[in-house]
């Protein structure tokens, strides 16, 4: 299609900067004190793209922009699933007693370009628009997690996240370059029409652009061996930022590298051509990185620094149904970053009711959690429950389908689900350590505490899914299934 | 010297260059200045693969794109060093230790 045709399913994109717009020149007008107003005029934003996302338009797979990008059932269930993401953390935000001090009118702005970002990289289908989405995600997400500039631990956060983050782009587009001089095209269809014309004959050049641009990808997503940023970044972060990196960007970071393997690489191994054994070293990558993840968070103190370990060892869950080359292994990824957003989200948004309420996150803030705070004790215990994959919650189900389709992949893929077995078991100890330290050992106290209504409200909007959905999870496996449809190029 | 090869050679140089830079300076305007020599090698491919390689016009519109995140990126990661300095007295990426590892 293009421009001006493009500009008719553009709808929730231009209603996402046209928000920016209005709440950084609403800023000028409220002052400090009330800039945590502006709160509404970013949530109203949030809500209209989710409307017109949903109702709006005819929803075949095309292109827009003249092939820049693509709108399809898939990119809409990432805009979907990032947009939920991002109206809770929009709630949580003036609850966060970090933010105290500190104008939030920039930072609802930033909070939204970067959704644009996101929206714009899942839905990428030219390595132009990858890296110029990547670079818009990223270089918001530097200052969101500097954003308390006089806290020392926030400054070290967002010094490591600019070194690593554009260090690992430069990578990416240094790759992207390679490809480039491969092939002559930067539209992937047109890559994929090349590499296959090409027959193998540049197997070198190839290995090295791939694994280069696996780097910028693998980045996203914090994948060993890129992600050493992860658990420094997570920690010294204001906890909303954590809560939200951990959770939109990395979705968006599974869905390019979804379509980029999908578009780029898979016609290369249909065919008879073994230029590339990318699956298998994306299976490699996965169990390092669920290995490591679990193994450094059995031994940490604090409760935020664990849960940065943790979503590393869960994008190595989320990582094994890509190997496998089927719409199952994307089925497994969509349906577990569905529950891995509801239980993540919850585990963070109780570590900022324990900071708002003691000051710090250690786990020595988590003791005799369950008696003092008895509400708070009871939603972590269901979130930790969830995020070690124990039935009946959300996390079972998600980690039950993308086992299943491994194994459905074939005998020469059970040593992967094997290692999944193995880390979900590791990971019980430390998740089941907080529960432990939260109820064992403790006494009755007369008074009982309770976190704001704002922050009950969203947690119990948080963990009754994670419940609900291990029992009854029909509903978004049709969703998910409905979105299994990737534009591809028929020129 | 007018061939793609030469081109191709400056610029694996320059990303060598720039990933020796990244892993071995302190300061970190030193390590921004090396992720600049990766960016920039980037762009060297681009350009010569669109000029001697007989491809479109892609590779130029690129590295247009390249230059100009380039710049933002610059501007955000050095307000971030300011502000780095200001609360650590110090750029050297060493010092700054505060997170637990």
């Amino acid at each position: 299609m293009n421009n001006i045709q493009s500009i008719s399913v553009f709808w929730p994109e231009l209603t996402l900067v046209i928000t920016a717009i209005v709440v950084i020149m609403l800023d000028l007008i409220y002052s400090r004190k009330d800039s945590n107003r502006l709160k509404w005029w970013a949530i109203a934003g949030i809500v209209v793209a989710f409307w017109i996302l949903i109702s709006g338009f005819d929803q075949s797979a095309k292109s827009l922009f003249f092939r820049q990008v693509a709108f399809d059932p898939f990119s809409t269930f990432f805009k979907q699933l990032i947009l939920v993401a991002t109206g809770f953390i929009l709630f949580v935000i003036p609850r966060t007693r970090d933010f105290a001090n500190y104008r939030m009118g920039e930072f609802y702005t930033l909070i939204l370009i970067m959704v644009f970002g996101m929206f714009l990289l899942v839905s990428a289908i030219d390595m132009i628009m990858v890296y110029l989405s990547l670079e818009i995600v990223s270089i918001t997400s530097f200052i969101l997690a500097g954003y308390m500039k006089m806290d020392k631990r926030s400054n070290e956060a967002a010094l490591k996240y600019v070194i690593y983050g554009a260090f690992s782009s430069g990578l990416m587009l240094f790759g992207f370059s390679l490809l480039f001089g491969l092939t002559g095209y930067t539209n992937f269809h047109d890559i994929s029409r090349e590499l296959v014309a090409l027959n193998g004959s540049a197997n070198l050049a190839l290995i090295v652009s791939a694994v280069l641009i696996l780097a910028g990808f693998g980045y996203k997503i914090s994948a060993v061996p890129f992600h050493f940023w992860t658990p420094d970044v997570y920690e010294g972060a204001p906890t909303p930022v954590t809560a939200f990196l951990s959770v939109a960007p990395k979705a968006a970071g599974f869905g390019v590298l979804i379509r980029f393997f999908n578009d780029v690489f898979l016609q290369l191994n249909v065919g008879d051509i073994p230029a590339l054994p990318w699956p298998m070293i994306i299976a490699i990558l996965s169990v390092a990185t669920m290995t490591l993840g679990n193994l450094v968070a059995l031994q940490q103190t604090s409760v935020k620094r664990m849960l940065a370990y943790s979503t590393i060892a869960h994008a190595g869950y989320m990582m094994m149904g890509i190997p496998i080359l089927s719409q199952d292994g994307y089925f497994g990824i969509m349906i577990y970053l569905v529950m891995y957003m509801f239980m993540n989200l919850g585990a963070f948004f109780v570590v900022i009711a324990v900071q708002n309420r003691f000051g710090d996150d250690s786990i020595e803030s988590f003791t005799k959690l369950g008696w003092k705070m008895p509400f708070l004790g009871v939603v972590m215990t269901v979130f930790m429950f969830s995020l070690t994959g124990l039935p009946p919650t959300a996390g079972f189900i998600g980690k039950f389908y993308l086992f299943a389709a491994v194994i459905k992949a074939g005998p020469e893929y059970y040593w992967l689900v094997f290692a999944g077995l193995i880390n979900s078991i590791i990971s019980l100890y430390y998740y089941l350590r907080i529960v432990k330290v939260m109820f064992l050992r403790g006494e009755r106290v007369e008074i009982l505490e309770y976190p704001s209504k704002t922050l009950t409200t969203l947690l119990i909007c948080l963990a009754v899914p994670a419940i609900i959905l291990g029992v009854y999870w029909a509903p978004i496996a049709d969703w998910v299934r409905n979105s299994l449809i990737l534009y591809t190029n028929t020129l | 010297m007018d061939q793609l090869q030469t081109y191709l050679i400056v610029a694996a140089i320059l990303f060598s260059l720039g990933l020796f830079a990244v892993m071995t300076r302190r300061n970190a305007v030193a390590v921004l200045m090396g992720i600049e020599l990766i960016l920039n090698a980037a762009n060297i491919n681009f350009l010569a693969f669109a000029r001697f390689g007989g491809m479109n016009i892609s590779g130029q519109v690129f590295s247009l794109f390249v230059i100009v995140m380039a710049a933002a990126e610059a501007a955000v990661a050095l307000a971030i060093v300011i502000n780095i300095f200001n609360n650590f007295k110090s750029i050297n990426i060493d010092e700054v230790n505060q997170l637990s590892r």
